[in-house]
């Protein structure tokens, strides 16, 4: 009989689950456990802030489709944490979290770095454990690895007591999981998938709406399948980006918000829309009223709660993507449809995505534009949050999915730099990019430790506009151009009223990106001009340590198209008139 | 409109803290609740009553059902269900009311359980309508206090209608 400790057998299921790498910080809580990893197997990863290790976890996830894994403190370490594991939740990521509690015996004593972790973290996880018995925790492992990884995915955290790591027990590992309050299902209902079937046969314009649940379920090539079986175009979203391919005549491009023309008008005209994996976000739906009024809307998604939740749903299919597809691949009918495609061609050539290709200024545009070329789209892109994440989508063609990774429904700034990280653990032999804003950067860079003193190269673009862009443009076009709080280059001396950047006037901007990055033993490249983009992305990719391209882009640089809050996708904005 | 939802659940601690979650997250009040064992005393069932918007509901009731520690949700809205919920009601009694009272109490199959100089306390079982009709017509003597519990239900198609 093998009797452990509690961290020890938390140490060896995580072995028995075939994690990869841990990431995470200690603290007195957590002592038992972190005892327990030194002169273990367990490939652990000591980040700056829990904050970036949630979001390591996170990425290492995104990349890669295995569960991603951090161990932290009780108190600021689980608070710290709860960013992360609202990131994970909202955008479907399979977590297993550890935190460390104080002894079962003052629980709720206000001990010394007590908080309620299961009740702080209970609304962004999607389920929680406080284990309160050394005997229960091989089996909360277990259940919280096949919790997070099945139905649809998303964090579980598993809140350990000191005393429980201590505490001795003999140490088996389930085999199999039984909960008989949890079974995903995960093939379509048949009489459903025939109706949805039956409607799209008999359709004229139909439209395949995508989301991550397809790269969740490794749908691609059924989707492919299907939509060139029935000739249907497929919009995607921002977190399914790759999963179709770009350069195809039925790729409409990402729709909502920032989507293409001709994605949201093909929307809005068709008959029949056929949402996979979706859950139709209101930055993809815009004014939900007037969403695709004109169809008959079918919608395939595991989580029986996300249909009818926002549009009415026609045709409910729970069930899994890749399956679902499947049995329907089967029973739709080859067809063709020349006049929705020549309608779509015109939206295609008519509005295409564009920015003043011709000039001089150093648009960030074309910064994207060459980071796609130069990496043909085989780059690992990870964004941060704003304009920055907006012009990678739309211009960086990345090839497959699983290749852009980015915060969808948090929005969280902070996640791109520690997330791409995560990301080159899971696929060292990749090439992994981020695309940052100068503002999002700040709020984790503190990560480049780890990244050098674990020889993992991350490349970091930075589109630097000394602005927090995204704020300053709803400014622009919404508040009567006053930047309030949104110049990152503002010093007190500064006037109060300021709308009129100029990089020479302006006071110089801190931090020097390029001194940080030297500042850590790695190279800085900075870029003013656009002549020096090319040679500057070259360089970044010949390098083989971690890199920091600090692109002074123009400053006032808006994302068009742009559908604004509370409009239709009808009512697309092009530019700023006058 | 009135729902009542029937939940059985996982019997464990931090349950109920889960399914009250998602109620107050969207605002909405729970009127009544129970929660007790069921045969299996490793499954407990909770009636919670609510009044909303029935498509807000139908979420709420997906998302219940979303929980791990969720075993099998029921709307019982419209549908034939057995209620019953017990309320204590202490009224206000005079020498002349207080055969008027005993009299309402027979009608209603209630009874009264404690008696005192000027008050008596009357415990009522039934629906919520019982509970409420037999409230309007004692108000007039004066409630002192009254103490309800939640409901009990129990689905049970066929009976529907006989209460
Ligand atoms: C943690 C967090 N705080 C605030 C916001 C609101 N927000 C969205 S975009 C943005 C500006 C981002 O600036 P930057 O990273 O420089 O990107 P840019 O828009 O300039 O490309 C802000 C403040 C957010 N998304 N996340
Ligand atoms: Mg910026």
């Amino acid at each position: 009989m093998l009797e452990l400790s509690g961290a020890k057998i938390l140490i060896e299921s995580l072995l028995k689950e075939k994690v990869e790498v841990v990431f995470g910080l200690p603290g007195g809580q957590a002592l038992p456990i972190f005892d327990a990893i030194y002169g273990s197997t367990l490939n652990f990863i000591l980040t700056r802030h829990e904050q970036a290790a949630s979001h390591m976890a996170d990425g290492y996830s995104r990349s890669t489709g295995k569960p991603g894994v951090f161990i932290v403190t009780s108190g600021p370490g689980a608070t710290n944490i709860v960013t992360g594991l609202g990131t994970a939740y909202m955008d479907s990521v399979p977590i297993v979290a550890i935190t460390g509690q104080v002894a079962t015996s003052v629980i709720g004593q206000d001990a010394f770095q007590e908080v309620d972790t299961i009740g702080i973290t209970r609304p962004v996880t999607k389920h929680n454990f406080l284990v309160k018995d050394v005997k229960d925790l091989a089996k909360t492992i277990k259940e919280s690895f096949y919790i997070a990884t099945t139905g649809r995915p998303g964090p579980v955290l598993i809140d350990i007591p000191i005393d429980v790591q201590r505490a001795v027990h003999e140490f088996v590992y389930p085999k199999e999981v039984e909960i008989r309050s949890y079974k995903p299902n995960n093939s379509g209902h048949p009489v459903q998938v025939k109706k949805a079937v039956d409607i799209i046969n008999n359709s004229e314009r139909p439209v395949l709406y995508v989301g991550t649940g397809v790269v969740i379920s490794n749908a691609e090539s059924e989707i492919f399948e299907v939509s060139k079986k029935a000739d249907i175009p497929v919009t995607n979203t921002l977190l399914s980006i790759g999963v179709y391919p770009c350069d195809s005549d039925l790729s409409l491009g990402m729709l909502g918000m920032h989507g293409t023309f001709c994605a949201n008008k093909a929307v809005q005209a068709a008959d029949v829309i056929i949402a996979i994996g979706a859950r139709f976000d209101d930055r993809c739906t815009c004014k939900v009223c007037d969403f695709a009024k004109t169809a008959k809307i079918i919608h395939i998604d595991i989580d029986p709660t996300a249909i009818s939740k926002v549009v009415d749903v026609d045709i409910p299919v729970v069930g899994d993507a890749k399956t679902v597809l499947k049995e329907m691949s089967v029973l739709i009918e080859k067809k063709e449809r020349k006049n929705w495609s020549k309608l779509i061609n015109k939206w295609k050539t008519e509005q295409p995505l564009s920015y003043d290709r011709n000039d001089n200024n150093l648009h960030p545009q074309y910064v994207i534009e060459k980071i796609s070329e130069l990496t043909k789209g085989e780059a690992i892109i990870v964004t941060e949050v704003g304009q920055h994440q907006m012009w990678s989508a739309q211009y960086y063609k990345a090839k497959r999915p699983r290749l852009f990774l980015s915060s969808g429904g948090l929005g969280t700034m902070g996640f791109g730099y520690p997330a791409a990280i995560g990301a080159k653990f899971g696929n060292p032999d990749k090439e992994v990019i981020v695309i940052a804003g100068d503002g999002s950067f700040q709020m984790n860079m503190q990560e480049m430790a780890v990244a050098v003193l674990n020889d993992v190269s991350v490349k970091v673009v930075i589109l630097n506009n000394q602005y927090l862009g995204n704020v300053r443009q709803w400014q622009e076009m919404f508040y009567g151009k006053r930047y309030s709080h949104s110049c990152l280059a503002k010093r007190k001396k500064c006037p109060q009223w300021c709308n009129t950047p100029d990089r020479n006037r302006c006071p110089v901007y801190v931090p020097d990106f390029v001194k940080w990055a030297e500042s850590y033993g790695t190279l800085g490249i900075r870029v003013t001009d656009k002549k020096d983009v090319i040679p500057a992305i070259k360089k970044m990719i010949e390098t083989k340590n971690s890199v920091v391209v600090d692109v002074w882009i123009e400053k006032e640089e808006n994302v068009f198209p742009m559908v604004p809050t509370g409009s239709s996708l009808d009512d697309v904005i092009t530019r700023i008139s006058g | 409109m009135r729902h009542m939802v029937s939940v059985l659940v996982e019997n464990k601690f931090g349950v109920l803290a889960r399914i009250s979650t998602l109620f107050a997250a969207r605002g909405f009040n729970i009127d009544s609740l129970t929660v007790s064992e069921t045969e299996d005393s490793a499954i407990s069932r909770m009636i919670i009553v609510v009044k909303g918007d029935c498509s807000i509901l139908e979420q709420v009731t997906k998302q219940l059902n979303k929980l791990v520690d969720v075993i099998k949700v029921n709307d019982f809205n419209g549908a034939g269900c057995i209620e019953r919920g017990v309320a204590l009601i202490k009224i206000n009694v005079t020498r002349s009311s207080r055969t008027e009272i005993i009299k309402l109490v027979g009608v209603f199959r209630a009874r009264v359980i404690d008696i005192s100089q000027d008050s008596m306390i009357v415990e009522i079982t039934g629906d919520e309508d019982k509970i409420n009709a037999f409230m309007k017509v004692v108000m007039p003597y004066g409630i002192k206090e009254t103490c309800r519990t939640g409901f009990v239900a129990l689905g049970g198609g066929h009976l529907a209608g006989t209460k």
